[in-house]
């Protein structure tokens, strides 16, 4: 399978301080991948970086949208990111909470149209067109991801656990080859997790989009992941599947620190 | 009992209240006849006065606190009365045609001096709106907005005094200007966000007005400049009284223009990047919408409709001078936004045409006309911070439902 995103050896200094040191990383078609470590271990920042939040101190980072068209997207602006085609959702909640539900899914489509300032005063045929093609396509991704019967809510309205589908619906929306889940499980319960479990691994079957996680539900990581990465203090401690990370002594170190060793 | 504890808390501030002005309304001493008047009454009149106030104030506020409370439990909400008449076709056909037909009266039904202040008020009609594109919509805090209107103005001015060009040639001209100068703007503070971007388009108005009290050989300075012509409408000659009567006119026919517009840009691709802008930019960016690009075009057609309402007024005072563009007229202007309801056209309207017309003709008590202001603005930002009119989400139509695709403005 080709590779989707290649990271050769990023780095990310803030002053003085190394959040993340030289880690490689290899996205392939369909997979999902996911970068865990304890807290302050440098994820968010590398996700950050990937979207153009933050320019890379050093290393490369390439995508490849279609086989064969590969791109350094170093330093390139965050839209401009998100039009190539990654889209993220965010480990704090970052929907736009007074535009209704559908509204939220039809930014995520922004980037994929193109009526300008004229087309929208005049309102001509073309523009109501893709007007109602934005409202078509915003509101089947929002039954793909069960959120249809909300569509005229209040974003802000929304239990917990759809709002964080409903990030996902919107990232969506943008037809990203590579979606970055920045913790989507962080403060669900259980079920709400095994749904979200769900609509992650049915993304992947029906959409063929690559998913790169930040997670730190273990169960949903070890269930979900084809290739798991372990960053500590920035640098990339270990990789592998499920089982190999499981067993993984620096992996253990790092989450229990060191007197557990022995004993795990 | 929670009736009567508010009461006995409303007893405690009344008594307060007595005891804080006793020395300076009850006692009086007599200079001359060398006595001491007690004025008792007037500490009843506070007392009760304070009693009552404080009564209805505490009311007030347990009732919106009750109010809040259904929508917090998700309960369905009953649309408020003013909305559910106005959807109502039988309702709002008749009321609107009767506003039309005022509106196409009104200079025929009442005096000259009249029409003027409701050209006035339109004047602030439309330069609300155009504020609310920026403020309301794209949730960028511009107190110099003054300054696109000061531009449009003085680009008529000048141009008249320089060149004789007419009216409607500048009106464009004016709205180009306004929009060249939102851009000139609206660079510099692309990175800037709330406190910092208030403080910065302060300045800028400032900049602006100082530029034009100044540079005398470019803008006569403080003594402005007088003899600006009227709008013409194919060289017919017009008495004042008609030209005052025309400007109107052109002012209803300019609002209806701007309300179009702008009605349509809020429901398009654009409105909603800009209200998604409002709500979070680095999520906006994150969906891949070019904050710079959408920032720009909100100063920008922001800036448009002062320019050219500032032409517009150039044209109907036939005066203007650097005085005309303080930092009042911006702070008048952003109050009509926000307290007509941010976002919201028919807010703006509302808002423009109490905040102008109310000080009009309240003339008789003009002594009081700040505090009246400032206490309306208090009560409202305490009881109704969204403003009067609450801009509601426009509902699409999509899917089998089938429903019927709505504006949200009524």
């Amino acid at each position: 399978m080709d590779s989707v995103l290649t990271v050769n050896s990023l780095t990310m200094n803030f002053g003085g301080l190394r959040a993340i040191d030289s880690v490689d990383l290899e996205v392939r078609q369909e997979q999902i991948v996911a970068l865990i470590g304890p807290n302050g271990s440098g994820k968010t920042t590398f996700s950050n970086c990937l979207t153009g939040i933050y320019e890379p101190t050093e290393g490369d980072i390439f995508i490849s949208p279609t086989p064969g068209g590969r791109r350094r997207i170093n330093g390139i602006k965050i839209n401009r990111i998100a039009e190539m085609g990654i889209a993220r959702t965010f480990q704090n909640i970052r929907l736009f909470s007074n535009m209704t539900v559908l509204e939220n899914v039809m930014i995520g489509r922004h980037c994929r149209a193109k009526a300008g300032v004229l087309g929208a005063v005049l309102r001509g045929r073309k523009t109501r067109r893709e007007e109602q093609e934005i409202v078509d396509r915003s509101y089947e991704i929002l039954v793909r991801t069960g959120l249809a019967d909300q569509a005229d809510e209040p974003a802000k309205n929304l239990p917990y656990g759809a709002q964080r589908r409903l990030e996902i619906a919107r990232a969506l929306a943008t037809e990203p080859f590579l979606l970055l889940l920045d913790e989507p499980a962080a403060g669900m319960n259980p079920r709400e997790t095994d749904e979200l479990e769900e609509l992650i691994v049915r993304i992947r079957d029906e959409a063929k989009i690559s998913i790169l996680m930040i997670e730190h539900d273990m169960r949903m990581v070890m269930s979900l992941s084809n290739r798991i990465i372990v960053l500590d203090y920035g640098e990339k401690i270990a990789e592998g599947t499920a089982a190999q990370i499981w067993e993984n002594p620096d992996v253990i170190k790092a989450y229990l620190g060191e007197d557990f060793h022995g004993d795990a | 009992m929670k009736a009567s504890a508010e009461f006995i808390k409303s007893f405690f501030i009344s008594l307060w209240f007595m005891l804080l002005t006793f020395p300076i309304l009850v006692i009086r001493v007599n200079t001359i006849e060398k006595v001491v008047e007690w004025r008792w009454r007037n500490m009843a009149f506070i007392g009760i006065g304070s009693f009552l106030l404080s009564f209805v104030w505490r009311w007030l506020l347990s009732r919106k606190e009750k109010g809040r409370q259904p929508a917090e439990t998700g309960n369905v909400e009953t649309l408020p009365l003013g909305r559910r008449l106005l959807a109502e076709p039988r309702i709002y056909r008749p009321a609107l045609t009767a506003l039309a037909l005022f509106t196409i009266a009104f200079p025929l039904l009442f005096s000259s001096y009249q029409t003027n202040i409701m050209t006035t008020a339109l004047i602030y009609v439309m330069l609300g709106l155009g504020l609310n594109i920026v403020v309301g919509l794209a949730g960028l805090l511009d107190l110099g907005y003054v300054a696109f209107y000061a531009v449009g103005a003085y680009s008529y001015a000048l141009l008249n005094h320089h060149f004789g060009l007419g009216f409607w040639a500048i009106l464009p001209v004016g709205g180009l200007l306004g929009a060249l100068f939102g851009i000139l703007l609206g660079f510099p503070v692309l990175r800037l966000r709330g406190d910092y971007l208030a403080i910065v388009t302060l300045g800028f108005g400032e900049i602006i007005r100082l530029i034009l009290e100044n540079w005398n050989a470019f803008s006569f300075g403080p003594s402005g400049i007088a003899n600006i012509s009227r709008p013409g409408l194919f060289g017919i000659s017009m008495t004042l009284n008609e030209a005052t009567i025309y400007i109107y006119y052109l002012m209803v026919a300019l609002c209806l223009f701007t309300i179009f517009v702008v009605n349509r840009l809020q429901d398009s691709r654009i409105g909603r990047a800009w209200i998604a802008l409002r709500e979070d930019e680095v999520a906006c960016q994150a969906m891949g919408i070019d904050k710079t690009r959408t920032k720009l075009t909100a100063f920008a057609l922001g800036a448009t409709w002062a320019g050219m309402v500032g032409v517009i007024f150039a044209a109907k005072t036939t005066f203007i001078n650097p005085a005309c563009f303080t930092f009042m007229e911006s702070a008048m202007i952003l109050s009509i936004v926000v307290l007509g309801g941010m976002g919201s056209i028919a807010g703006v309207i509302l808002g423009a045409l109490i905040l102008i017309l109310t000080p009009e003709y309240l003339r008789a008590f003009s002594a009081y006309r700040m505090l009246l202001f400032g206490t309306a603005m208090v009560l409202m930002m305490v009881f109704r911070p969204q403003g009067i009119v609450t801009n509601i989400r426009r509902v699409y139509r999509y899917g089998t439902k089938g429903k019927e695709s709505r504006p949200a403005q009524a």
